[in-house]
């Protein structure tokens, strides 16, 4: 399916990252949010209570995160695109919700714009501590799907990706930004609406007693769903349930519950995984990075090379899930993987696990604030050449 | 003579006769093939339930645009147990889910079956909330004075001096009187009623299914299991006793003068019933004054 023309604003736009985000977001089809402000992330609600009216969105400032994501979880169920949109404290304040969202298996969008943690931190200045979070944030085992877009440009393309991925696997979908990404103004060019793709959400056909809000085939697929008020009588909890959404309460039905939650998004990695790499091939060492840290990484790739070392950069788009297979092919060739990023050492320990001591595994750290010096990446690249 | 508790019991309890012989007098509104229920014996929970389908038929709302949230505990169990769109969401947050199922399918009447503990202590922030926006929501809170679920610790109710097991020595904190909190915040209608008044009860469900905005019906019930065991009070009978013999109806009482003492009079009635446009009406207002016909509402998915 094509975008409705009447939430794209086709055209050249000198936006920043949040902007660029709202604009993905209405044009991806979005029509709820509930979100509560926090810098640097208030300027996507903002920008969304401005357009809404005029496209026949919803939109509603809670009186908290808890109470944000909550929103978007009944919201969904009604059959609407819906997201929020959030920083770290309010990140932590919607984990539980998000938990409800995953179990509950709504399609739904909930935007991070990372700045500095713990708690109040840094709020005007960059961080990427939250990734961890975002794979384990909220209580029990399930998998989810973070995306972290590097220029506003990508803020507003996989935006509609993050909508599209979450309706294809019925899931939350974590839209991982950064500060520096969030508040940086670039060109955004907005195609037309008929050339972006869009997946509408599955609904259901059949007869209405049939339908059962949940299939657990073990197969990596999902159900459809209903739209409430149209006389299914769906019953969905957060307990444990069955296919009918009924709670069981014991450890058959959490086995099947849980490891469907978690076979729907692994089983499909290779098709969720969206990551760019230039020059892994022949590379001794790799660079793996995320986000703004992408950017800046790129500098010091160049002068690497321009050293003469054999460098690849591999940049995790989909950070979750973890192109585990993909980091399993390129281990025995490479003599290092460098992984820098903006936070004391979380992505590193995903790419260790799946290097398995195959090779060099070198952090390069930042407790956030402010990026890299890119000289600090280099001279890793330069140790794990050796 | 008072009337004995089983007296009361059949001359109030209103369960609606159906033409055809049914396997439940209330099939199609329960989910039967989810009984038995887990609510203990004589738990004042049911009642409202039976309440809650008696005034859904009552209300001539179409069924299909009903739906029911609860939260967490024995009282949010019966989003469960109802034959609607049904969800059983987050401790506390019932009330902000179905804030978002309102406004995401506005054709729609949304009921939140709740706790006290759900919805004035964790929930607290929600409810008042959606009050002062006068969200088109109609609350029912079961308030059996403790969080049962939990196994009967003090909550945001319990009175001054009932034990509860984290008031071991009784407890000593000033408890919420719910309807003023209501009133206050900006709710347009608001009543209490206790299990024992399910023609009441029915009646206020009714009502508030079919008033547009906020609405607030507090139930008092037992929890013979928990709170009245702990504090000696006997079975869910002899509380439904206590109701009968304690309850007040004033409908005209200022909320501010109905706090409820430990097993002292408990003044019941409908003490708000007014008019007032709810957010998504004003919100239409102010955006079609200011943005003319570039406005477009939503209308749902
Ligand atoms: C976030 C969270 N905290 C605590 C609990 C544990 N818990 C479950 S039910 C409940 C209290 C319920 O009390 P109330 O709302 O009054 O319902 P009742 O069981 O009395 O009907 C608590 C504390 C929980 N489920 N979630
Ligand atoms: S514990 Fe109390 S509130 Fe819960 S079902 Fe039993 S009697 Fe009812
Ligand atoms: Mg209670």
């Amino acid at each position: 399916m094509k975008a409705d023309p009447i939430g794209v604003a086709t055209g050249n736009h000198y936006i920043d990252g949040d902007h660029a985000c709202a604009e993905g977001a209405i044009a991806g089809g979005c029509r709820f949010l509930a979100g509560y402000p926090i810098t640097p992330s208030t300027e996507v609600a903002e920008r969304m209570a401005e357009r809404f009216p005029f496209v026949g969105g919803q939109f509603i400032q809670m009186e908290d995160e808890l109470a944000s994501m909550a929103a978007v979880a009944g919201a969904a169920w009604t059959g609407v695109k819906a997201m929020t949109v959030t920083s770290g404290p309010g990140f932590s304040l919607m984990m539980e919700n998000l938990g409800l969202a995953t179990m509950m298996e709504v399609p739904c969008v909930l935007v991070n714009v990372q700045r500095g943690g713990p708690s109040t931190g840094l709020p005007t200045l960059t961080g990427q501590g939250d990734m961890m979070q975002a794979r384990w944030g909220s209580h029990g085992d399930y998998e989810l799907i973070s995306l972290c877009p590097n220029s506003p440009q990508e803020c507003f393309d996989l935006t509609i990706t993050a909508f599209n991925l979450a309706e294809t696997y019925r899931v939350p979908v974590l839209f991982m930004m950064d500060e520096c990404v969030g508040h940086m103004t670039e060109k955004v060019v907005i195609p037309e609406a008929d050339e972006i793709e869009i997946i509408p959400r599955k609904f259901y056909q059949g007869k209405k007693e049939d339908y059962r809000p949940y299939q657990f085939k073990g197969d990596g697929s999902v159900g459809p769903m209903i739209k409430a008020g149209e006389g299914y009588n769906i019953h969905v909890t957060g307990l444990t349930h069955d296919e009918r959404g009924y709670p069981v309460i014991n450890a058959e039905a959490q086995d099947k519950n849980v490891r469907h939650l978690v076979d729907k998004i692994l089983l499909n990695e290779e098709k969720i995984r969206i990551i760019e790499e230039d020059q892994v091939e022949d590379a001794d060492v790799v660079v793996i990075s995320y986000g703004i840290t992408s950017r800046v990484a790129l500098k010091a790739v160049q002068d690497a090379r321009a050293k003469g070392l054999k460098v690849g950069t591999m940049r995790l788009i989909t950070v979750w899930p973890f192109p585990e297979k993909r980091i399993h092919e390129l281990r025995d060739k490479v003599k290092a993987f460098v992984v820098p990023e903006i936070n004391l050492g979380q992505i590193v320990l995903e790419v260790e696990r799946c290097v398995s001591g195959k090779a060099k595994t070198i952090l390069v750290p930042h407790a956030g604030g402010w990026v890299h010096d890119p000289n600090d990446i280099l001279n890793a690249i330069e140790e794990g050449a050796k | 003579m008072s009337k004995t508790a089983e007296q009361i019991l059949s001359d109030e309890l209103l369960i609606p006769q159906p033409k055809e012989p049914l396997a439940h007098p209330m099939e199609g509104y329960l989910r039967t093939d989810r009984l038995p229920h887990i609510w203990c014996s004589t738990c004042g929970i049911g009642t409202v339930i039976t309440a809650f389908i008696a005034g859904l038929q009552k209300s001539g709302l179409e069924r299909d645009k009903v739906g029911v949230v609860s939260g967490i505990g024995c009282s949010g169990r019966a989003a469960g147990y109802l034959q609607l769109d049904s969800f059983h969401s987050t401790h506390g947050r019932a009330i902000a889910f179905a804030t978002g199922v309102a406004l995401g399918n506005p054709d729609m009447k949304v009921a939140v079956i709740s706790g006290d503990g759900d919805i004035a202590a964790i929930g607290g922030n929600h409810f008042i909330h959606a009050a002062r926006r006068n969200m088109n929501l109609a609350i029912i809170c079961i308030n059996n004075f403790n969080y049962a679920m939990t196994g009967g610790q003090a909550g945001p109710t319990t009175p001054e001096s009932a034990n509860a097991s984290t008031a071991p020595y009784g407890a000593y904190e000033y408890p919420f009187n719910l309807p003023f909190l209501a009133e206050s915040s900006g709710a347009v209608y608001v009543a209490r009623w206790t299990s024992l008044h399910v023609r009441r009860v029915t009646n206020a469900i009714a009502e508030a299914l079919v008033k547009p905005g906020f609405s607030f019906i507090e139930v008092i019930a037992p929890c013979p299991t928990l709170y009245a065991r702990r504090n000696r009070l006997g079975s869910g009978l002899d509380l439904m006793r206590f109701y009968h013999d304690n309850a007040v109806i004033d409908h005209n009482a200022d909320t501010r003068d109905i706090d409820i003492e430990y097993q002292k009079k408990i003044v019941v009635g409908k003490f708000v019933d007014k008019e007032k446009p709810t957010f998504l009406e004003n919100k239409d207002a102010v955006l079609s004054a200011k943005l003319g016909d570039k406005y477009i509402p939503y209308k749902g998915a």
